[in-house]
């Protein structure tokens, strides 16, 4: 792996870094001034309204300088928490039990395939790669967990379907350990006594820090996103992920006080403030995904760039 | 005897194979039946008989399918998005790369670098949200504030057909162009700056350089990703074409593709034989597609093709 830092383009000739400020340099700090703007401008408006007065949005609609500044929405959210902290639960267990054991099984079954001296890797190989190539369908995939086994409203069904191991992160891992580990390594430390499962957690995984930080981070990702099986499988509340709460507020906000678990919401329903209540609820959703945004963009980037290298 | 040697084999790698049983029996649930399952396809569904005890059906799921104006709906939707798409992505994510290579200030690109790979994090739900604020009809933000400037009146969005080919690629392109451009800008940063230095040299300005030497030389990273793309050509983000339409049935012209059809055929019209035949359909179509198109690239150069 050549980058394993963040990309940052190539700064050559740091010494005359003052004759370079040209207007060619200008041009290209304008246009990603403007797209940097554009990229981000829709999440403004979201903050934006959030923090609008409801009667103000009656009014003059969303606008990206709130005419009053409220905390309604949020307070309104604040008094039915529980079942947003509920479905906070649920998405935090999902995605760290999910995650754990779907990087697990993926590091379990890319090591064998990448030993060059296991005389099977190239039918488990092509077993892996299969997946990618063809698939049943979505019909036949829900019924092989509705039908064979029921995973229907419980946490399996939000951890199982779909998103625990995919061959595209197999065969990302099987690169990286092949590429990373020498032979040597392997045949030293059976030389000296470690057994095949010690070798893997002892000296694979710590060496492979990079690919796993890679892929726990794509898989962590995709379960915090998920709604798609909480769409499919589950239609018990207790089991809603956090997404899926959001985009039933979306639909229709008096949702979250119909699931609510504190009582007595009749009399709070009268003064719902609907539109900045929706927004508050995205902002609240994508909060902690951007909070840890700055502390693990260097290993996105490194993941991405991993992922570009022909696995 | 051979059976014994196998046997000496299979206990030397017992640890290996225990190692890969996890895995391999995911892959069989997940991945494998469903596989099987194509047979729905072919079957009346009965739910009394079960699967297998169901009659058979030959292709009449498939004619039911071909006979609807749907099956062309959401073939030519699902084709012309993605390869909409497919070019979009490339010219705006190379571009990209490429600019943001040619910034000198190593912070300020860096800036640039994250605050266009943010949307690429968003859920489809949360980007629904995002597009609602533009968008809905009462208080969004166009019609409030954008169409009045030019004297137009508001629009009903969320049923309005013809509007979303752009929104939706609009949409696509914000989501992501930011992260397919670090994938470029990997391949770029990596190639050798002595190319760069002998055509300065040799008096090569910036658009020779970008065309004559980084173009060719990053040609493998555009190929393999663009072959990846050709290969889904079938398959779309549900959530893009489900989630941001917020699943209006007034505008299914022009935003119902085969995944949302599918979809929609088995959990709100319960039509499990049309849509696994539009599923199959999808599938077969799809497989056929990534395997032309590799031997199309293996023809031309075969060290880019993907098998």
């Amino acid at each position: 792996m050549r980058n394993t830092s963040v990309i940052t383009p190539s700064t050559t000739q740091t010494a005359t870094r003052q004759q370079k400020f040209s207007v060619y340099q200008l041009l290209l700090h304008i246009i990603f001034i403007i797209t940097s703007i554009l990229v981000i401008i829709p999440v403004i408006l979201v903050l934006a309204v959030s923090f609008s007065d409801e009667n103000s949005i009656f009014i003059e609609g969303y606008s990206f300088i709130p005419k009053k500044f409220s905390m309604d929405a949020y307070t309104y959210l604040w008094q039915d928490k529980m079942a947003i902290l509920h479905a906070y639960g649920v998405s935090i267990s999902v995605t760290v039990i999910g995650g754990i054991i779907g990087l697990l099984l993926t590091a379990l079954f890319a090591y064998p395939i990448s030993r060059r001296d296991f005389p099977l890797r190239n039918v488990f190989s092509f077993y892996v790669f299969f997946t990618i190539l063809f698939g049943g369908g979505l019909v036949p995939w829900y019924m092989v967990f509705t039908n064979i086994i029921d995973v229907k409203d419980s946490m399996i069904a939000l951890i199982l379907p779909g998103l625990l191991m995919n061959g595209f992160n197999v065969l990302i891992m099987r690169t990286f350990f092949q590429n990373m580990v020498p032979p040597s390594l392997i045949e030293s430390a059976t030389i000296d006594g470690a057994g095949e499962f010690r070798i893997w957690w002892q000296i694979i995984m710590p060496l492979s820090l990079p690919v796993l930080a890679t892929i726990g981070l794509f898989s962590t990702l995709g379960y915090w996103n998920d709604w798609f099986n909480s769409l499919i499988f589950v239609s018990d509340a207790k089991w809603y992920s956090l997404q899926y709460v959001m985009q039933k507020t979306l639909l229709d906000v008096q949702f979250l006080s119909q699931h609510s678990s504190s009582g007595g919401t009749s009399a709070l329903l009268a003064a719902v403030p609907t539109e900045t209540v929706r927004m508050a609820m995205a902002i609240i959703g994508a909060g902690p995904v951007v909070l840890a945004y700055p502390f693990f963009q260097r290993y996105l980037v490194q993941g991405l760039t991993i992922g570009a290298v022909k696995g | 005897m051979p059976n014994s040697s196998i046997w000496k084999s299979f206990r030397k790698y017992k640890v290996l194979l225990l190692m890969l049983l996890p895995g391999f029996l995911y892959l069989l649930l997940n991945n494998y039946l469903p596989m099987f399952g194509v047979v729905i396809a072919f079957k009346n569904i009965n739910y009394a008989q079960g699967i297998w005890g169901s009659d058979w059906n030959g292709f009449k799921n498939f004619e039911f399918l071909f006979r609807t104006e749907d099956a062309y709906i959401i073939t030519r939707n699902t084709i012309l998005y993605n390869l909409t798409f497919i070019v979009i992505n490339l010219v705006g994510a190379v571009t990209l790369a490429v600019l943001l290579n040619e910034i000198r200030a190593r912070l300020a690109a860096r800036l640039y670098q994250s605050l266009i790979l943010l949307p690429y994090l968003f859920s489809t739900v949360i980007v629904g949200y995002l597009v609602y604020a533009f968008l809905s009809a009462d208080f969004g933000f166009l019609n409030h504030r954008v169409l009045p400037l030019f004297g137009m009146e508001p629009l009903v969005w969320y049923s309005e057909a013809k509007v979303w080919p752009y929104i939706l690629v609009i949409v696509n392109t914000w989501k992501s162009v930011g992260y397919l451009s670090i994938i470029y800008l990997a391949a770029i940063v990596g190639l050798e700056k002595e190319y760069y230095e002998a055509s300065r040299i040799d008096g090569a300005n910036k658009w020779h350089q970008f065309s004559r030497i980084t173009i060719p030389l990053i040609s493998p990273v555009i190929v393999i990703m663009t072959l990846l793309q050709v290969g889904r050509i079938f398959n779309s983000d549900f959530g893009l074409f489900y989630q941001v339409t917020m699943n209006s049935g007034s505008i299914l012209r022009t935003t119902n593709v085969i995944d949302t059809y599918v979809y929609r055929a088995l959990i709100q019209l319960g039509d499990i034989g049309m849509s696994s035949a539009a599923g199959l359909f999808q599938s077969v179509v799809g497989f056929v597609l990534v395997l032309s198109v590799n031997l199309i690239v293996r023809k031309i150069n075969k060290d880019n093709a993907l098998f």
